[in-house]
């Protein structure tokens, strides 16, 4: 598959870093990690977009699908991303106004609004 | 007649595949570097849609996408063969494609998914052609090259 995950917690938080190419081909893989890491009790997740070369509207679609699901338990899902090109199709959707997005994985950790 | 044709099965797989060969065909053709990003997700976006329709509508026969380079543009069409009810044509929303798939909440995350694929080519792509026919529909997007 053209997509890596990996996790690690950082105080209550879990940071989900993932690489590669997030398309319709590899955007389910991503959704059953969130939904494997809000059934095994995490709600509190930061999704790092650095590495990601590309997002499509499947790749919105399951971080939605995330944030809905933390949402249920009054958990959230922060993003991590600078790139523009990534930016780019959160801001054509208007996602930008949904999802927190942050600059660096330590500024997203220590967000709490 | 396009300068490069692909037709790939209707396989989330193979959007990657057509994502790639249509950068190359839209570099060679002259469109601006600072452009392919663009490419790249639109006809994404236009490809998946289309497997979406394919599968929840058991339709298995390949997508089609054509690459045309002409004098001043380059453009893409990417052609699925699930056929609307009643030849309706629509401008830039998505037909009432009928729900032929037994797992209807399947077929709904599908055509939502399409739909914000729209979405999203409409939102990047200033020359933008959604036609639905009897046969099958067809996305065209458009964009200026710069002479060589």
């Amino acid at each position: 598959m053209d997509l890596s995950l990996s996790t690690r917690t950082v105080g209550d938080r879990t940071v989900v870093e993932v690489g590669g190419e997030i398309d319709v081909y590899t955007a389910p893989k991503l959704r059953e990690q969130l939904v494997e890491l809000v059934n095994d009790g995490s709600y509190h997740l930061v999704v790092d977009m650095e590495g990601v070369d590309f997002l499509d509207s499947t790749g919105l679609g399951v971080l939605v699908g995330g944030l809905k699901r933390v949402r249920a338990h009054e958990g959230s899902l922060r993003l991590v991303c600078n790139q523009e090109r990534i930016l780019k199709i959160f801001r054509i959707t208007g996602l930008t106004k949904v999802f927190p997005i942050h600059t660096s994985v330590d500024e997203a950790v220590a967000a709490t609004d | 007649m396009p300068t490069v044709e692909l037709l790939f099965s209707a396989l989330p797989e193979h959007v990657r595949t057509a994502r790639l060969v249509a950068a190359a065909v839209a570099r060679r053709a002259g469109v601006d570097e600072a452009v392919l990003d663009e490419v790249r997700l639109a006809v994404g976006e236009a490809c998946s849609r289309a497997v979406g329709l394919h599968r929840s509508s058991g339709v298995d026969t390949p997508v089609r996408v054509l690459l045309t380079e002409d004098e001043k543009k380059f453009s893409i069409s990417v052609g699925d063969e699930v056929p609307v009810d009643g030849a309706a044509v629509q401008a830039a929303v998505p037909s009432a494609r009928p729900e032929s798939s037994p797992d209807e909440a399947e077929t709904t995350e599908a055509e939502d998914e399409g739909q914000m694929g729209l979405a999203v080519i409409s939102g990047l792509v200033d020359d933008v052609e959604v036609i639905d026919g009897e046969n099958g529909g067809l996305i065209r997007m458009t964009w200026p090259t710069t002479a060589p």
